[in-house]
């Protein structure tokens, strides 16, 4: 072919893909009617993503202060926090054919973590040495900009009114979207089943059954759902009732000023997982 | 028509074998399903006919006020309270599952999956 019809053609062609594409678009961008990332609309915390401490002028927003410095007073403590979540939620401790834990297919509501992981952002040069020994604690944040609500296809993950976000393990399909949006791990997936029993037809993965709590099913993605089951019953959350009254976990509705927390969070420097992200979590660490 | 004499019979005997399960059966309803309703209990949170026709869409109902709306209120029916929950509700009265949800689900070959994760009263899990 002719080199000089060959240009040619090259160059009407883009012109014409750039002339017909480019102005649509624009106009999209424009009216604003698409984003380069589009927030789930937060009604609890309406400050712009990333200033972190989210305050919202209504309704309850239910929070938890975490203070490390009680955990490392009372060695033991966040274990026992642990085992007492799992086990007052039937959470499985899944066992390979030799009886080991295999952290792959481990689940977890609420467990211990290296400050480094935990606070990948604050890592610097000359950390403070007693860091790496403090026992922090890691959950689902219950954010006020939840990835996961957003990315859930069936609508399984919700925030529910008070802000907890939570699940409803009848509609998840195990599509796992909701894993690859948390941004801090919170979630787990059932490779196996739970339920699975031994040759005397005991359960393997689950012992001291709580009969009142359900258990999952495989192919099902579970997490924290702040004791959804226990609040509305008056009790708080079954990690800050293992803390007992060291205060080592401050539980409630950030929006009341009066509220212990409120009081916490004004008058102490906290910080949150990741709050660059925008997720605006609601979970806060004393260190 | 060609092998009279096969044909006819043929369909005969073919007709008598299709319509034997019909005439073999007709007139009794086989045996019906019977629900063991608890004994120490008179009243269910719905009267009887709604309970058998609308108790799957009772417990999708709460099920999601529960979840989704966080509304946890107990039904109250005649000073009695009931949680809105299968296996803290429901099961509490309606203790035996094989003798009680079975009886039906069995006869209309429904097999819900409730017990993938509810518990069955007094199972030992």
């Amino acid at each position: 072919m002719d080199d000089k019809r060959r240009r040619f053609l090259k160059l009407a062609g883009l012109s014409a893909v750039a002339g017909i594409g480019a102005p649509s678009a624009f106009n999209l961008l424009l009216k604003g009617e698409v984003n380069a990332s589009s927030p789930a609309p937060a009604s609890h915390g309406t400050e712009s993503p990333g200033s972190g401490h989210g305050e919202a002028p209504t309704g309850v927003r239910l929070g938890m202060v975490i203070d490390v410095n009680k955990f490392a007073e009372n060695p033991g403590m966040a274990q026992k926090c642990v085992d007492g979540c799992h086990q007052t939620h039937n959470v499985p401790i899944f066992l390979d054919s030799k009886g080991q834990v295999n952290p792959k297919d481990a689940i977890k509501w609420i467990w211990k973590e290296p400050f480094e992981n935990l606070f990948p952002d604050h890592s610097h040069y000359r950390r403070n040495d007693a860091l790496h020994e403090l026992p922090f604690l890691a959950l689902c944040n219950h954010c006020d900009n939840p990835p996961c609500v957003r990315a859930c296809p069936t609508k399984a993950t919700f925030k529910q009114k008070n802000g907890s976000v939570i699940m409803d393990f009848h509609r998840c399909i195990g599509c796992r979207f909701c894993m690859a949006a948390c941004p801090y791990g919170a979630r787990s997936f059932n490779w196996r089943s739970p339920r699975e029993r031994d040759e005397n037809g005991n359960l393997k993965f689950i012992k001291n059954l709580n009969e009142k709590f359900p258990t999952r099913m495989r192919g099902v993605v579970e997490k924290c759902n702040f004791c959804a089951e226990r609040i509305s019953e008056g009790l708080p959350p079954k990690c800050v009732e293992a803390t007992g009254d060291t205060g080592a976990m401050i539980f409630g509705d950030m929006n009341d000023p009066n509220a212990p927390i409120s009081q916490v969070l004004k008058s102490t420097f906290t910080i949150q997982r990741k709050p660059a992200l925008g997720t605006l979590p609601s979970v806060f660490y004393i260190i | 028509m060609y092998d009279k004499g096969k044909i006819i019979p043929g369909i005969i005997v073919f007709v008598c074998l299709l319509i034997f399960p019909i005439l073999y059966n007709s007139g009794s309803a086989g045996v019906l399903p019977n629900p063991e309703k608890p004994k120490d209990q008179k009243e269910c949170v719905k009267d009887k006919q709604y309970m058998r026709t609308t108790h799957m869409q009772l417990i999708n109902d709460w099920r999601d006020e529960v979840l989704r709306e966080g509304n946890r209120e107990k039904v109250v029916v005649q000073g009695k309270k009931y949680d809105k929950s299968l296996m803290n509700g429901c099961m509490t009265c309606h203790t035996n599952k094989k003798k009680f949800c079975d009886e039906c689900h069995v006869y209309a070959s429904v097999y819900p999956y409730c017990w993938d994760c509810h518990f069955v009263p007094k199972e030992t899990i």
